[in-house]
């Protein structure tokens, strides 16, 4: 508390400094610097991934196995999966994480920039191991990786694929120290608990998820490694190993990793939809306590993963409830952002059309993921394309339109650049039409029969398949402008003000992009964070200390 | 109110034609189509809801040109945050007991599911071979004590023997199914209309998982472990029987076909089916239909593909089901399989798993 109320009358010593670019090319401690490169390479290994999901369905495009070998295929499926999960979805909302949680909380850094460095830059080893061994021997046991068919499908690249695993996990577990402390420990004093941005709150359920969930996945593959190099028998039933156990521990951490994915974007929901429907948001509380809830609730539903394994009857009604109730903070987060937009007076910014877009398909997957809990369904759809259907609807629904919601709302602040509404817009259209066309035909084709990681299919899903293949296409083609969008604007777009939207939080309480230790003087809390419209005839609506771009005028959408 | 009318009529026609679910085929299919049905009816009207909600948003809360002000400060509701909590946990109660219910109706809770304690588990612990032989006998230690999986008798056929016993093996890239009370060996399964049937699950070399998408049941063959399924089928006709664990390279094409057949019939196909115990020499010709039916499904299109690995494997499985017919190399089922695996000839695939013995 002493340092912090020191640090509020010292202004920033380095404030001169300058960020040149190719600073973000070091091992660079600052916080926004590390955000950025988490940002840019995720986006980078999401175009590897999209590519490889490209391919997949080129290949389903037709009921042969003629694009790919069937071996090729399987490592298109294993790279896209896990490159998606570790190395785009993940690491992305780790750089919104590190980007935004001192600017929010008010601090100059996170607690340990050195770690935070570190935990970069093992992204990109881990990310290009993965891909080069795609040119090596790619493995080929799918994401989930169980044995014994990931002993046997060839130890390069399941040696490959174990080490990189282990790489980004430990990146992932010093991420989340990082983000645990800081929100805990770094908020300016004015900032109780519950006056936290709600990005900060779910952040917080994310950083415990990670910190709980991993290490054990790191144990299953380190005993996984064991089976595959050192040719002992933990899994491998040849020796009397049980490769249940190796389902149990993966899924303890897995399952708990869907929420790791998607709670950081459930955060910048909350803080996007307020300023863009000029609301505050509706139930503070019980939106950051449900994702508490969520996280506590997701570190006990990872058996439904396994219905149709090795579980056994009780086991499979236990997690059936605890799967289900699942549904219930989250449908409190749903029915919470519904009203905070509804009565607003919203602006339909790429932001804004992102966010909504968000809870339109989301709310599909968390429909589809109540059925799947059920398990007399799931019996039935467990491993087809009903499946697929429905965790793209939450991976790709949730986490990639909030990434991209948060992109388009954060990206004043980081570049002090406005976005090219026009391009953003198509950019939104496409995406979401796309979106639908690829994934909506895989829950009738998952109902009607057909199993998912196959290179070849019965020729009575062809049609559906060929919609799916041009969604996909749509998808491909929608990052187009997005990429235009973002670089043109970053260049040449129209400057940005402090605080374009208005918005309460204190990461607009900066200059735009923030200089280097944040704050000139660190900011004093007048108002909660979502304070919209109690302010209105008051003129005391600005925290003391804040920029004055602030003030009434603005540049709006 | 007129919306909250159409939505729940909405909802309940949907909940019922949606035409998603391929025939029902046996009674668990009814059963687990009616859960279905209701899920889609509530998970319709939650869908209306929300895109109702906001496509309203989109015309009717648009900021007007011009107007800096913000909206109403409105913070929360606790009634209605109660409400939205509330419904869903009732949501939640109602499905959980419904499916409680259906997956009890179906024979999920059968104690006796997976066959007798210490007679389900086979380890190959001894001998060179890198395959493990998954029958019972030979068994040295079990790892797995009683641990019921799959999907037993229902309530009502508890302490019932089942008409019809089928053992399935799954292996790459083929399901093999035995008749033990007949000494039937065949890459089809047939079985009669209307009679109880039980299937123990087995694998051979990696996870498969057995799925009859008419029937509604599943059921992962783990190697080492046994399942069952337990069902009646109800409906005449022939049916996809797909893996549904990704097992290899070849995992598309590992499919057979399910033929429920007239009583008749399925005598019929019982009697040209027995095998001439006496005759030690099986012809070529009967491999090579065996291996061609076990491989591919009917309209596979790519069955060249196929054909030499399922040739081989169909070798490889009448070989190690039916221990009299004399293999001509013991090793050339290991250069198929291991040739199907690893596509990568540094991988030794024998002494890989020799070394982890």
């Amino acid at each position: 508390m002493t340092t912090q109320a020191e640090m509020q009358i010292a202004p920033s010593a380095h404030a001169h400094v300058e960020r040149k670019w190719w600073h973000y090319f070091t091992f660079c401690e600052d916080h926004k610097v590390i955000g950025l490169q988490y940002l840019v390479t995720a986006f980078f290994f999401y175009a590897i991934g999209g590519a490889l999901a490209t391919a997949i369905r080129t290949e389903l495009a037709t009921p042969a196995s003629d694009f790919v070998s069937p071996n090729t295929y399987n490592s298109l499926l294993t790279l896209h999966g896990t490159i998606m999960i570790f190395l785009w979805i993940i690491p992305a909302g780790a750089g919104l994480a590190n980007y935004l949680i001192p600017l929010m909380v008010g601090a100059r850094d996170m607690a340990f920039p050195k770690m935070n460095a570190m935990a970069f830059w093992m992204v990109p080893p881990a990310g290009l191991m993965l891909v080069l061994s795609f040119f090596l021997e790619s493995p080929q046991a799918g994401w989930t990786s169980y044995p014994p068919l990931s002993l046997m499908t060839g130890k390069v690249g399941e040696g490959i694929w174990i080490f990189s695993l282990l790489i980004s996990g430990t990146s992932s577990i010093l991420g989340a120290i990082n983000f645990l402390v800081t929100i805990l420990k770094m908020r300016v004093p004015t900032m109780t608990i519950h006056k936290m941005p709600l990005f900060c709150w779910s952040m917080l359920a994310t950083a415990g998820l990670i910190l709980v969930g991993t290490p054990v996945l790191a144990g299953a593959l380190i005993l996984l490694a064991f089976d595959l190099l050192a040719g002992t028998s933990f899994f491998n039933p040849m020796g009397g190993g049980d490769p249940i156990v190796y389902q149990h521990m993966f899924w303890f951490y897995s399952h708990p990793a869907v929420y790791i994915m998607v709670l950081p974007l459930f955060g910048a929901i909350s803080e996007i939809l307020p300023v863009h429907a000029r609301k505050p948001i509706f139930g503070y509380k019980a939106i950051a306590y449900s994702s508490l809830v969520i996280s506590f609730l997701g570190l006990i539903v990872w058996a439904h993963h396994m219905f149709t394994s090795g579980t056994p009857a009780w086991l499979r009604m236990f997690f059936m409830i605890t799967t289900m109730i699942i549904a219930v903070p989250t449908g409190i987060k749903v029915f919470g952002w519904l009203a905070t937009i509804w009565g607003g007076k919203i602006s339909y910014n790429s932001a804004m059309l992102f966010a909504m877009g968000f809870i339109a398909v989301f709310v599909i997957g968390g429909i589809t993921g109540v059925m799947l809990a059920a398990v007399p369904f799931d019996i039935h759809v467990h491993d087809t394309y009903f499946v697929v259907a429905h965790l793209h609807y939450v991976l790709f629904g949730g986490s990639v339109f909030g990434i991209y919601a948060a992109i388009y709302h954060w990206f004043p602040k980081i570049t002090g650049r406005m976005v090219n509404e026009t391009l953003g817009q198509i950019h939104f259209v496409l995406t979401f039409i796309g979106m639908n066309l690829t994934f909506m035909p895989m829950h009738e084709l998952g109902l009607m029969g057909m199993n998912r990681r196959i290179a070849f299919y019965d020729a009575r899903f062809t049609s559906l398949n060929q919609l799916a293949t041009v969604g996909s296409y749509i998808l491909a083609v929608s990052t187009v402008p997005f990429l235009i969008n973002a670089v043109w604007s970053w260049m040449k777009g129209a400057k940005a003000t402090d605080n374009p939207w208005n918005a309460l939080t204190l990461e607009w309480q900066t200059s735009s992009p923030p200089a280097i230790e944040n704050f000139e003087v660190l900011p004093v809390l007048t108002t909660g964070p979502y304070d919209y419209g109690e302010h209105q005839s008051e003129e005391g609506k600005l925290p003391p200390g804040a920029s004055p771009a602030l003030s009434g005028s603005s540049s709006g959408s | 109110m007129l919306a909250g009318i159409i939505l729940t009529l909405a909802s309940l026609w949907y909940g019922q034609n949606h035409g998603l679910m391929p025939v029902q085929a046996s009674n668990d299919a009814a059963l687990v189509d009616g859960l279905f049905d209701t899920m889609m009816t509530i998970g319709t009207a939650i869908f209306l809801l929300v895109w109702g909600v906001l496509i309203i948003c989109l015309f009717k809360f648009r900021r007007k040109p011009g107007d800096e002000t913000d909206g109403p400060a409105i913070e929360g509701n606790i009634p209605l945050e109660i409400v939205w909590t509330a419904i869903p946990v009732a949501i939640v109660l109602v499905l959980g007991i419904y499916s409680f219910d259906v997956y009890n109706s179906m024979g999920g809770f059968d104690p006796d599911a997976a066959g007798d304690p210490g007679v389900q588990v086979a380890m190959l612990s001894e001998g060179g071979s890198a395959m493990p032989l998954m029958d019972a006998a030979s068994s040295k230690k079990a790892r797995h004590n009683h641990m019921a999986l799959g999907i037993g008798a229902s309530p009502d056929e508890i302490g019932v023997a089942p008409d019809v016993t089928v053992n399935v093996l799954g292996m790459q890239y083929a399901w093999i199914f035995t008749y033990p009370d007949l000494g039937i060996t065949s890459g089809e399964l047939h079985l009669p209309a209307n009679k109880n049937v039980r299937l123990n699950l087995k694998a051979q070399d990696v996870i498969h998982a057995f799925w009859l998408p008419e029937f509604r049941i599943k059921q992962d063959t783990i190697p080492g472990i046994e399942s069952e399924l337990r069902f009646t089928p109800t409906r005449v006709g022939d049916y996809p029987i797909v893996c549904a664990e990704l097992c290899g390279a070849y995992h598309g094409g590992m499919a057979s076909r399910l033929y429920v057949q007239a009583p008749e019939d399925y005598d019929k196909w019982v009697q040209e089916s027995m095998p001439i115990v006496e005759n030690d020499s099986q012809t070529a010709a009967d491999l090579e239909k065996l291996a061609s039916t076990v491989a591919l499904g009917e309209n596979r299109s790519d069955a060249d593909y196929l054909v030499p690995a399922a040739h081989q494997m169909g070798l490889d499985a009448k070989a190690l089901e039916q221990l009299h017919y004399t293999m001509p190399h013991d090793s050339m089922r290991h250069d198929a399989i291991s040739h199907e695996l690893m596509p990568h000839d540094s991988m030794p695939h024998d002494s890989m798993l020799r070394a982890s013995l």
